[in-house]
């Protein structure tokens, strides 16, 4: 079973916040959108991920079990 | 089974965002005692800052607003108290008040009852005056602003009553902003970002008035004009008190409990002992910050200091007193189609420096430097910056090295 990083593009407004806690993960660029680096990053990272989860202001992020 | 001395009922007081993080890390860490949530409103958690954004706009509705949306609420397992306002607390006896007449016992208990917004004195009895801090006043003023065009005056450039200054203007109403200060936010995000906030909503067609008081508010059973000290008399249909708020902890009087502009809290969230404190309701040391006692009333800071003051308390005397709640605050907000975001701490005294573009182009980055490191950023438009920089602050770096870095 693994699990995947899920970002909803419509809710997304790149304020970044989620690149401030994984930067490894999410990345917002210079033209101002959210490119989602690793969708499916390590097990090790899954509680960051939960922390983004959490903290995106728009909640715009989910964790997809598959 | 948990330790003897670790807590096994727990109380959370406060049923919004600080709250509901706490509720949230302290099952996840594990706890599976008893949980119980007291909120004063009727409603499970919902979010704030939409109400004087999209939802204001009529952009979302109330669904969007559920903090609960992702969370499986039933696994959570609460004794949910929701309508009932804690009103009294008994630090030696650790007995919780509530309105309904009914007494908790716990021996963990988390304070967020967060803050409540200063209404105009005297307007009480007055329709077309609001104030913004709850759904309701968001529904009153929606309703009351989509009855047509409408003169709307603000009170208080401060970040929410902008906000609605900015929702207001875009919907196509009148809008006039009085501030008493000559620059708008200048505690908060300093002069040249204050000056460039205010000329944004110039550009937009805002009457902003600065360095103006208030003189009263005139109309018999609805609003009809805000006077103002320097005598002007601007005509108004509604007028928005955007003009602050204070830390809702009056229900701690005499409880023994350390209040001052909010619970006092130490450096690692906790009140008394068995007793944290998180959100908009808590003042705390920052270790990364000369260990300046602050209350921040930002969204982030909510969620973060909920969470941590959950572990702190499910750790009782365990805990490392090394391990302190030292963030960097961060905020955001909204305004025409400019992302305005601040982190860390920005004073008076601090050098400030153009760091990235351009203010007259409304996107633009000023960093704050404070003794050779910077202490604070602020930016508009400029995301990516700003999070980098949030990061380089809580490594205390220098100017020096943010240039290396943000190059
Ligand atoms: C209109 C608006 C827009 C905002 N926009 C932004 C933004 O863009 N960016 C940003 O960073 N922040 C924003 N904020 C601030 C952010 O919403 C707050 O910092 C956050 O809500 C604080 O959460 P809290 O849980 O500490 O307090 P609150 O959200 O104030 O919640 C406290 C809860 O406790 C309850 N309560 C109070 N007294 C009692 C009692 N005696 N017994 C039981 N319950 C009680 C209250 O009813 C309330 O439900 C905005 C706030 C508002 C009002
Ligand atoms: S925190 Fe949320 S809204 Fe912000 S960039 Fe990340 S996913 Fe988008």
């Amino acid at each position: 079973m693994g699990w995947r990083v899920v970002v909803d593009m419509d809710l997304c407004e790149s304020n970044a916040v989620c690149m401030g806690i994984l930067p490894d993960v999410f990345e917002v660029r210079d033209d101002d959108l959210l490119y989602v680096l690793e969708e499916r990053p390590a097990d090790a990272d899954r509680a960051k991920v939960a922390e983004a989860v959490a903290r995106c202001p728009k909640q715009a992020i989910r964790i997809a079990e598959d | 089974m948990a330790p003897a001395g670790l807590p096994r009922r727990i109380v959370v007081v406060g049923a919004s965002l600080a709250g509901w993080n706490a509720v949230r890390a302290l099952r996840a860490e594990g706890f599976d005692g008893e949980l119980t949530l007291v909120g004063e409103e009727p409603h499970l958690p919902y979010d704030r800052p939409p109400l004087s954004k999209d939802y204001l706009a009529g952009r979302v509705d109330r669904g969007r607003l559920d903090l609960t949306a992702h969370d499986d609420v039933d696994a959570l397992a609460l004794d949910r108290r929701l309508g009932i306002a804690a009103t009294g607390l008994d630090l030696g006896d650790r007995i919780l008040r509530l309105g309904d007449g009914t007494d908790l016992s716990w021996d963990g208990l988390v304070v967020a009852t967060g803050a409540r917004v200063r209404r105009l004195p005297g307007t009480e009895a007055l329709a077309g005056v609001f104030a913004l801090r709850t759904l309701e006043d968001a529904d009153a003023l929606r309703a009351d602003l989509a009855g047509g065009p409408r003169r709307v005056v603000v009170l208080g450039a401060g970040f929410i009553g902008l906000e609605v200054a900015a929702t207001a203007r875009l919907a196509g109403h009148d809008v006039t902003v009085v501030e008493a200060a000559p620059t708008p936010l200048v505690r908060s995000v300093g002069e040249l970002v204050g000056r460039t906030v205010a000329e944004l909503h110039r550009d937009h067609g805002v009457d902003v008035r600065l360095g103006v008081g208030v003189e009263g508010i005139e109309g018999e059973a609805r609003v009809t004009a805000v006077r103002l000290a320097d005598g002007t008399r601007l005509p108004a249909d509604v007028v928005v008190a955007g003009i602050g708020v204070v830390p809702a902890v009056d229900w701690l009087d005499g409880s023994g409990l350390a209040v001052d502009n909010g619970v006092r809290c130490d450096g690692t969230c906790l009140a008394a002992p068995g007793v944290v404190a998180a959100g908009d309701a808590a003042t705390f040391p920052n270790a990364l910050f000369d260990d300046e006692v602050m209350r921040v009333e930002h969204w982030d800071h909510a969620i973060a200091m909920g969470a941590f003051a959950a572990r702190r308390l499910l750790a009782g005397d365990g805990w490392d007193p090394a391990e302190r709640f030292a963030p960097v605050p961060f905020f955001w907000s909204d305004q025409y189609d400019r992302k305005l975001q601040s982190v860390g701490r920005i004073g008076p005294g601090d050098e400030v420096e153009l760091f990235d573009g351009d203010p007259a182009e409304r996107r633009f980055v000023t960093v704050h430097v404070r003794d050779g490191r910077v202490v604070g950023a602020f930016g508009m438009n400029r995301p990516r910056h700003v999070m980098r920089l949030r990061g380089l602050i809580a490594e205390r770096a220098d100017l020096d090295r943010v240039r290396t870095e943000l190059a």
